[in-house]
């Protein structure tokens, strides 16, 4: 009972106590929302547009839950996943199965995936231990990069997945041909006051964060955290450190893994060869704003910081197009994403130093 | 027991060296499989990208030096040459040829020290974390730099309509931002017909074509260098025993060394005998104009003399940059920079201003950067204003981590090396892809992944060594735990 008090008040003290990348970032998003209201937007059409990046990111985001409780930091190599994620979708697609059920079999295998891969790159950032921020974005990039190669050798001769002229996958396979596009999206869709709510995708969003807080209370769970928190005393009190943290990397290249089926439906197109690039450093920056830091992160902060900053994405461009009517602002929208993305990342890392001293 | 240590030690020097090795392997390879190269075509290739990127490569050896690990921020520094040329170009008619390459460096200096000082003060704020904060701050710094030459460059700061460096618009509207790619301009030297008559002399290879001479002749002057340098060096050893123990140099080392360069000279100078003739016989057929028509010509000598002249002050550019860092390294402040590189605590006790030296490790490389990308520049003699930056702080470091570098140990000798190496991997991966592969497309891929998988790969070994290192020692120190430490 008395457990229970305290972490009602944690949790209160938490949420009075918002973090100040919350504050900056959420502040940035209320004033776009507030001109974009002025400049004649209806504030559901704004909504709509924040709810569905956040859609469509929140999973990536979630993936970087399980590598920072874990201590090995955010998961810069999210691109592992999201190739498993892509092969199994391609695969998946190239077997013929189309509608819901390409959903749902290309999700377990993707996990499937995922996990192994994950196991690989577990074992990897155990061997690295200590650089393991500076060794993923590399190690991303690279199989990235590699699997360029695969989406150009595989024997696949789909003609919907291949290149009009010569071998090799195309660089968009539109879903659409395939039944498979707004699956999640249109499940349940509903709209009030011209809010557009994508029922599906929050769900499957919502079920994974449970799932994810619930994770957190197992035993299993609570070692990863335990060895994030404390490695050496976790390894005194009988946990497996090396093992805790294969299992949280393999969890959080899974999850990548899923999220860009995820992404992908709710695009309504299979992005290839060099979309899982740099689309680490936007989760991350996510679960950033939400107030994540070094060793600790939480589901709060993936909702929160995902939908604050991705929300941020979607309406800054139409906004600041019809504001500043007559410049050329929608050439530098995506570096508006760029400096406050990696603006934010570079005060985590700061924050990250000063709580390591 | 003998043939033990020595596997061990050939097992440690594979391991120490396996990026090279492998770079090297790939590079054969590529060679047997295509058919496209010829000797002259691949030197050519090798040597202008050489010179391009020297200064960028060796921009990263001081922050390495200082403990900083590999500093992917030069990014920042390059961005502070893109600036500076975009100035200089956008007034080109008041700066033409190279008084506005030599303006772009005094301009871009200043600009450099400043971006420098403010990464710098970044990296002692993420202590422990500069490598990944290095790359992150590149990003940054890039998207800053797009905003200002799309948005506040007509936006806010006026220029002028028509311009050609500024986006065409419609009448009426105002002009705002750069085009998304401009030219340096050709040179005076470079400006032969008619249309060039009212032409203003650009900048792009207005640094090289100052002195040019044929390559042979440059290949035979350096490597006679390189061999008077080992001699005397071993000369003066004889005399220092301690310099001797303290640069463990065997004898069988320096033998290899001396055949080797003795042997490149040799072949130098027999060469340069060669061109030096059939170039003077080219003076007396008055209706040849060509060396390959001249009767009685080997195939040799016009193999050679197909290698492109190579610019002289561009690499007395390089090696006295490169002479500077050596310099640098044995003066106080680059003795400061290697106490605070090998431990910041000892170094903090001894008096040093850790902080200072780690800005200013940072400040010189973003200077030596903003140069590089204005040489790199000046040779493209084209620049694509959003998207030239991007790959410079990746290329650079892959390109010393081939030489041999380590995150902790990097030399000139590393990154003249790793040069040569990793461009000529980047000449072979189109038709290493096609072989491999029967696509085009594949090389583009495979160099994109050879680019980070070598930098994955150093990082990755490193941290393992030092990790294990680590262990070693503990287990070393603590006999009575050996078996707990086991599992």
């Amino acid at each position: 009972m008395t457990e229970l008090a305290q972490e009602r008040f944690s949790l209160l003290s938490l949420f009075k106590k918002i973090p100040f990348s919350t504050r900056v970032v959420g502040g940035l998003y209320l004033a776009v929302l507030v001109l974009g209201v002025v400049f004649g937007f209806s504030i559901a059409t704004l909504i709509s547009a924040s709810l569905h990046f956040f859609g469509v990111w929140a999973i990536f985001a979630l993936a970087n839950v399980p590598s920072i409780q874990s201590g090995t930091g955010p998961n810069f190599a999210l691109p592992i996943g999201i190739v498993n994620g892509l092969l199994a979708m391609v695969l998946v697609l190239a077997a013929g199965f189309t509608g819901i059920w390409f959903i749902i079999v290309s999700s377990v295998t993707a996990l499937v995936f995922g996990s192994l891969s994950g196991y690989l790159y577990g074992r990897l950032m155990n061997a690295v231990k200590g650089s393991e921020m500076a060794i993923a974005p590399y190690t991303g990039f690279a199989i990235t990069a590699a699997f360029g190669l695969v989406w150009l050798a595989i024997p696949i001769n789909h003609p919907n997945m291949v290149f009009f002229l010569g071998d090799g996958l195309r660089h968009q396979i539109p879903l659409d041909y395939f039944g498979a596009n707004f699956i999640l999206a249109e499940f349940l869709y509903f709209e009030v006051f011209g809010l557009e709510v994508r029922t599906g995708e929050l769900l499957v969003v919502f079920v994974a964060c449970l799932l994810m807080y619930l994770f957190f209370r197992t035993k299993a769970g609570i070692a990863i955290s335990a060895v994030g928190r404390n490695p050496l005393f976790a390894k005194a009190t009988g946990i497996n450190v090396d093992r805790s943290r294969v299992i949280a990397n393999m969890m959080s290249t899974a999850i990548a893994a899923f999220g860009v089926i995820v992404y992908a439906q709710g695009f309504g197109f299979i992005q290839l060869y060099d979309f899982p690039m740099f689309m680490a450093f936007p989760a991350i920056a996510g679960i950033l704003v939400g107030g994540a830091s070094k060793q600790r992160a939480n589901v709060t902060n993936v909702v929160v910081g995902t939908f604050v900053f991705q929300g941020l994405i979607a309406i800054v461009l139409p906004v600041f197009s019809r504001a500043l009517a007559g410049t050329d602002v929608a050439g530098v929208v995506n570096q508006i994403r760029m400096v406050v993305q990696n603006g934010i990342i570079l005060y985590a890392l700061a924050q990250m130093s000063k709580g390591g001293k | 027991m003998t043939t033990n240590i020595s596997g061990e030690k050939i097992r440690a020097f594979l391991l120490d060296n396996i990026v090279t090795i492998i770079f090297l392997g790939f590079v054969v390879f590529g060679f047997i499989v295509s058919d496209t190269f010829t000797p002259s075509s691949f030197t050519n290739d090798i040597i202008s990208r050489f010179f391009r990127n020297g200064v960028l490569v060796l921009s990263l050896i001081i922050p390495i030096m200082a403990g900083l690990g590999l500093n992917f921020g030069i990014v920042v520094g390059a961005l502070a040459g893109l600036l500076s040329i975009v100035f200089v170009r956008y007034h080109y008619a008041l700066f033409p040829g190279i008084g506005g390459l030599l303006l772009c460096f005094a301009i871009a200096t200043p600009i450099a020290i400043l971006f420098g000082f403010l990464t710098g003060k970044l990296y002692n704020k993420t202590r422990g974390q500069e490598m990944v904060a290095s790359l992150i701050v590149g990003f940054f710094a890039g998207g800053l730099y797009e905003i200002f030459l799309l948005f506040v460059v007509g936006g806010i700061i006026p220029v002028t309509r028509g311009h050609r460096m500024i986006n065409p618009v419609a009448e009426g509207v105002r002009p705002v931002g750069i085009r998304s790619s401009f030219e340096m301009g050709l040179p005076a030297g470079e400006m032969t017909g008619r249309g060039f008559q009212n032409e203003i002399p650009g900048m792009a290879r207005a640094l090289n074509n100052l002195w040019r001479i044929e390559f042979i002749y440059a290949l035979a002057v350096v490597s006679l260098a390189v061999f008077a340098f080992l001699v005397i060096r071993r000369i003066y050893m004889k005399k220092n025993p301690a310099v001797l123990s303290k640069l463990n140099e065997p004898l069988w080392s320096f033998c290899l060394k001396i055949a080797v360069c003795g042997a490149i000279l040799a072949f130098a100078i027999f060469s340069s005998g060669q061109i030096y003739y059939w170039y003077n016989e080219l003076q007396n057929h008055p209706y040849i104009t060509r060396l390959d028509l001249l009767p009685g010509i080997s195939n040799f000598v016009v193999e050679i003399s197909r290698v492109d002249r190579v610019p002289v002050v561009t690499g007395m550019v390089i090696a006295a940059v490169g002479l500077f860092i050596v310099y640098f390294s044995k003066t106080k402040l680059g003795q400061d920079c290697r106490s605070v590189g090998q431990s910041q605590q000892i170094a903090n006790v001894s008096g040093i201003d850790v902080d200072r030296t780690r800005i200013i490790a940072t400040i010189i490389s973003t200077v030596l950067a903003a140069w590089g990308m204005i040489i790199f520049l000046q040779d493209m003699g084209h620049v694509s204003t959003y998207t030239v930056h991007r790959n410079i702080g990746f290329f650079s470091v892959a390109a010393i981590l081939v030489g041999g570098a380590t995150a902790a140990r990097a030399s000139v000798k590393n990154a003249m090396v790793g040069l040569l190496l990793f461009h000529a991997m980047f000449i072979v991966s189109p038709a290493v892809g096609l072989f491999v592969f029967n696509d085009g497309n594949a090389g583009e891929y495979m160099r994109t992944f050879m680019v980070y998988g070598v930098i994955g790969v150093s990082l990755g070994l490193y941290v393992w060594k030092a990790n294990k290192a680590i262990k070693d020692k503990e287990r070393l120190d603590r006999p009575g735990v050996v078996s707990e430490a086991g599992d």
